[in-house]
């Protein structure tokens, strides 16, 4: 019980760096060689060596972190918030060491400009138990849409 | 007003200047998919999409479903995908394998992969009827002319003109290059492909693809970003470099405005052109050196040293295919209405190649080209506001006059000047091929 509401506590602490924009604290929870990977269809098992929507590790999130950032970073100079729910966490793997395994669902409404847009989908989240709480070696999104076209693009991590 | 002014679309291009209601107007979009898209030869897709008997992808030409389809025979159809009974469309998904042979999911008719009708229900009923195997219109219709290049499908739906290889030109290095850096001389598409849509007409899209000038402007954010990065990483390497990725997206930021001139556009009959290379993609890496090596021992030398020397960035086949040939990058432009346009993006494999050159065009396919691109992102920023602009009554006329009257012309081919690679040369061949297009 009380990893499921250390994980949870995790969880929204994440999404909630997304939807404050806290960029550089989201990229902090990863561990050094931990990767953020949505890929294009369900079906994929690796994120290496196959196409990716995101593939990322610190450094190339690092990357779109400062892009975001930069004054002339055009598309994203119009009025863009986002706001995240996480929802039916569940710990399908808990190791020894206390790292964990957690599926979830989200669903996140993203305005830009006047126009919303939807978009949900499911979390698999691998937890490494350190000092100071939980740091996420693979967050895999699997987008519910993955496969739809994309009326414009995503810009920051969903 | 506009209806007297269609009729002569050459008033509406001029050699440096375009009305905007060539992007604008509904009723000139109808004229152009009837004129262009639907008359031209359009990419339906890669053979290996469909590489067994059944297979099949949906595709557009201009307002047309169509169906690429793999025959029993080997044979690739391209096809109306319309049952010739009731007008329902025969697939409704995206791609699959319809077996044997098509099954309409209304009455049942079927269909061979060729189109030919198959078989009726209880054909009884049509006994004395003009409906039939014997006649051709209870056949599937299928696509005029349909022509492979080096396993690049292609379909005009219209019975005259020029030849696939005709109309290409010298436009078709795209493939040439693309398969030629294969040491199997073939490539293979990756099965996935990337779909954006932008709210703008499907001609700004084309435009940028070959605009110098507009990339240190545009993709500087990303630029930067990537290439403070890959001075971090450069420096925990030791001596060693970053990733080539990061070069690819950094090369928005170092290659700047002033050096985008040192490139040079051409530019060729029916609206193609080129953008000649500048990302100085051959390092001496391990991994190209062991590319080398294979392609050295496929080719010999002398032919290596050419094909690896092909320098070029970006090909344009007008009006709806951009190829990035030496990542092996293909983006298919499928106009969707006057404002909305979708793009279609692929990349593959070279045939033979070692796998770290397949990573290569991977990472630029993730990068730039994915539902999350760092850099095209921007693009459709620009192509939303360009859009919008020129939709006001803020102006009659888009200027394209940046180094007008120096194009070097030459046996039909135009060529920016020396270091006036940032000319809008590309589009005002563009225009001039598409008001040809346009006059009937």
């Amino acid at each position: 019980m009380k990893d499921h509401y250390e994980v949870e506590q995790f969880l929204y602490k994440q999404s909630e760096f997304l939807d404050t924009k806290q960029w550089q604290k989201w990229i902090d929870l990863f561990t050094p060689d931990g990767v953020y990977w949505m890929p294009p269809d369900a079906s994929y098992k690796t994120w290496e060596g196959q196409p990716a929507i995101f593939a990322e590790d610190q450094n190339l999130m690092t990357v779109r972190m400062l892009r975001v950032l930069h004054p002339d970073a055009w598309s994203q100079r119009p009025l863009w918030e986002t706001n995240h729910l996480v929802s039916n966490v569940s710990i399908v793997k808990t190791n020894k060491n206390g790292d964990l395994e957690v599926k979830s669902r989200f669903h996140m409404m993203e305005l830009r400009r006047d126009d919303v847009r939807h978009f949900a989908g499911s979390y698999f989240h691998k937890l490494k138990k350190t000092k100071k709480g939980y740091a996420i070696q693979l967050q895999r999104v699997d987008m519910t849409n993955a496969q739809a076209a994309y009326d414009y693009v995503l810009q920051v991590w969903v | 007003m506009l209806k007297e002014r269609k009729a002569d679309f050459s008033s509406m291009v001029e050699p440096d200047r375009v009305r905007k209601e060539v992007y604008t107007d509904q009723q000139i979009f109808e004229l152009e998919m009837e004129r262009i898209h639907e008359t031209v030869w359009i990419y339906c897709g890669h053979e290996s999409q469909v590489p067994k008997a059944g297979d099949y992808a949906t595709v557009q030409i201009g307002r047309q479903p169509m169906i690429l389809v793999r025959g029993n025979n080997g044979k690739v159809n391209v096809l109306y995908n319309r049952c010739p009974h009731r007008g329902n469309m025969l697939c409704g998904d995206r791609k699959g394998n319809t077996g044997e042979f098509f099954r309409c999911s209304y009455h049942a008719w079927t269909f061979h992969h060729d189109g030919k009708l198959k078989n009726i229900p209880m054909k009884a009923a049509y006994e004395g009827t003009r409906y039939g195997k014997d006649n051709p219109d209870c056949n599937v219709k299928k696509a005029a002319r349909v022509q492979n290049y080096r396993g690049f499908v292609f379909a005009s739906l219209a019975e005259d003109g020029p030849t696939l290889k005709e109309f290409l030109g010298k436009s078709i290095v795209a493939f040439d290059d693309m398969c030629d850096r294969a040491p199997a001389g073939e490539v293979e598409v990756v099965p996935n492909c990337f779909r954006v849509i932008q709210h703008s007409n499907w001609k700004l899209f084309l435009e940028n693809q070959l605009d110098a000038l507009h990339p240190s402007v545009v993709h500087q954010s990303t630029g930067r970003a990537a290439h403070e990065v890959e001075k971090i990483l450069a420096r925990k390497a030791k001596g060693g470099a970053a990733p080539l990725s990061y070069h690819m997206l950094s090369a928005f930021a170092t290659v700047t405005i002033d050096k985008w001139d040192d490139f040079q556009t051409i530019n060729y009959p029916y609206g193609h052109c080129i953008l000649t290379g500048y990302m100085g993609l051959r390092p001496q890496d391990p991994d190209t050196l062991a590319y080398d090596k294979v392609m050295i021992k496929a080719y010999g030398r002398k032919r290596f040293e050419k094909i690896v020397g092909v320098n070029i960035h970006h090909v344009l086949v007008y009006p709806g295919l951009s190829v990035q040939s030496p990542l092996q990058q293909l983006r298919a432009v499928r106009p969707l209405g006057v404002d909305r346009t979708l793009t279609e993006i692929w990349h593959f494999r070279l045939k033979g190649a070692p796998e770290a050159i397949y990573r290569r065009s991977l990472a630029y396919y993730n990068l730039v080209n994915s539902p999350a691109t760092l850099i095209n992102a921007d693009d459709l920023e620009n192509f939303w506001k360009c859009h919008q602009g020129l939709a006001s009554d803020g102006g009659d006329w888009v200027s394209l006059g940046r180094h007008h009257g120096r194009d070097i012309e030459k046996d039909g081919t135009v060529s920016s000047g020396p270091r006036m690679g940032t000319s809008e040369a590309p589009m005002r061949n563009q225009m001039k091929a598409w008001a040809k297009y346009m006059q009937p």
